[in-house]
């Protein structure tokens, strides 16, 4: 019987110090779930619904503030409207109604095939929530920006 | 004679350097060129010290992975033809590098815990010993899976096992009962990593690739996650359990770190080249979770 401590293959000291860990994403961070490349539309679509995720945080925190300037008095609200009534803000909530859009109707394809339901029509479930959300934003959009009016 | 040449773009990384870098080569490429044919071109021709695992050359192993222009292949049959004039191949992601092209698959393989319902525990029969297994224990010891499998055919045999006509190999006791719900009877060898008594895995209908799991973006982001590979398993236990308990995999499968630590984003089952369509099969996992019940065991793309 040979001696276990005489067996151990060159290099395999070193073998054990960890080498880098490379990440799907750009630069050195954990972001190997936002990097594009190579992703099919379920890697696609969990970067975009995350990102999405974020928009809508954000905006719910912007939504607070903005609603707090009615504690500040009638002229500051006034004024704020005047702002957000333009067409480049409007264009802006074009995009958040995008954003919900997108997370709604994918959270609800997530909900199905993440529970087992439908799971061999999981990609059919995400065109068919992509298209009709494209067709809801493309109806808002029209209606914001005054196309209907 | 003119001669069609691809750019390759090669990830280099030497543990005495520390650093990585890109080196480009000019490869002449035929239309069956596949791209384990040009890194061999480039190892020979070019540079002897480009480092890069591979062994069976037909998909059957699960050695070359590693990404190529940012998707995860299998470079033994990944056609240069399907690819531009600049070709970037790198190593898998969310593994650590050990040089150049080769990950250390430890990282795959560790997400498997030891209470695994799916790991088969392994048992020499009472009364046997090793007699001589020199030239097979590292093999064996390299790879769980392989040792696992041939685990299976020497306990088939009982104490003797004969290998390839003249290697006769006596199998050694282990000491007390074995744990787990079946138990195999893989060689142990005296060269084997693995001491004797240690358990070996066997992931079921898949090749342990850990392609699944670069491509994963969840396992990017959760290191405690138990990734693809290990849930499809599972679940394939449930399909066909051959003696484990249904509810020791449920059990297993339901905690935080497994099942539900999953986000649909099927890009493992788009990376397996074994189609053992390890998103399909978590879902049916979680399916069986919610519902109770089996009968979703239709598995399409």
């Amino acid at each position: 019987m040979s001696d276990p401590a005489n067996t151990e293959l060159p290099g395999t000291a070193e073998r054990r110090i960890p080498g880098p860990v490379h990440h799907k994403g750009p630069g050195p961070s954990e972001s190997g779930w936002l990097d594009p490349r190579g992703r099919s539309h379920g890697g696609r679509a969990l970067a975009l619904h995350r990102i999405t995720g974020l928009v809508i945080v954000v905006y719910l925190y912007l939504h607070l503030g903005v609603l707090s300037m009615l504690l500040v008095g009638r002229s500051s609200w006034s004024s704020f409207l005047s702002l957000v009534t333009a067409k480049s803000f409007l264009a802006l909530e074009v995009v958040l109604i995008a954003a919900v859009l997108f997370h709604g109707l994918n959270g609800i394809r997530v909900a199905f095939v993440g529970s087992g339901l439908a799971v061999r029509r999981e990609r059919a479930l995400f065109w068919a929530g992509t298209a009709l959300g494209t067709a809801a934003v493309i109806f808002a959009a029209l209606h914001i920006l005054g196309a209907l009016s | 004679m003119s001669e069609e040449t691809r750019r390759f773009r090669v990830h280099r990384y030497k543990r005495g350097d520390g650093t990585e870098r890109f080196d480009e080569f000019e490869v002449p490429v035929g239309p069956h060129t596949t791209v384990l044919d040009a890194l061999l071109w480039i190892k020979r021709h070019h540079d002897p010290s480009l480092a890069l695992r591979y062994s069976c050359l037909h998909a059957s192993c699960g050695t070359c992975g590693m990404l190529v222009d940012g998707r995860e292949e299998l470079a033994c049959v990944s056609a240069v033809e399907d690819h531009g004039a600049e070709i970037t191949i790198e190593p898998l992601a969310n593994l650590p590098i050990l040089t150049d092209l080769v990950v250390e698959m430890n990282g795959f393989f560790e997400r498997f815990p030891h209470a695994h319902p799916i790991i088969r525990s392994s048992a020499p029969p009472p009364g046997s010993h090793v007699d001589e297994a020199g030239s097979r224990g590292g093999e064996a010891g390299s790879r769980g899976g392989e040792a696992g499998s041939r685990g299976g055919e020497a306990g088939s045999r009982g104490g003797e096992v004969h290998l390839e006509g003249e290697h006769e190999v006596t199998l050694e006791p282990l000491p007390g009962p074995l744990p787990g719900p079946l138990h195999y009877h893989p060689l142990h060898h005296e060269h084997s990593a693995a001491p004797p008594g240690a358990d070996f895995m066997r992931l079921e209908d898949c090749i342990e690739c850990g392609l699944c799991l670069s491509a994963c973006p969840v396992a990017a982001t959760a290191h405690d996650y138990v990734g693809p590979a290990a849930l499809a398993a599972a679940e394939r236990l449930l399909e066909e359990p051959r003696g484990v308990k249904r509810e020791d995999v449920l059990a297993w499968a339901s905690r935080s770190e497994a099942v539900w630590r999953c986000h649909v984003g099927f890009e493992c089952t788009r990376a397996c080249p074994a189609d053992a369509i390890p998103a399909e099969r978590i879902m049916a996992l979680r399916r069986e979770l919610i519902f109770g019940d089996d009968d979703h065991k239709e598995h399409e793309r």
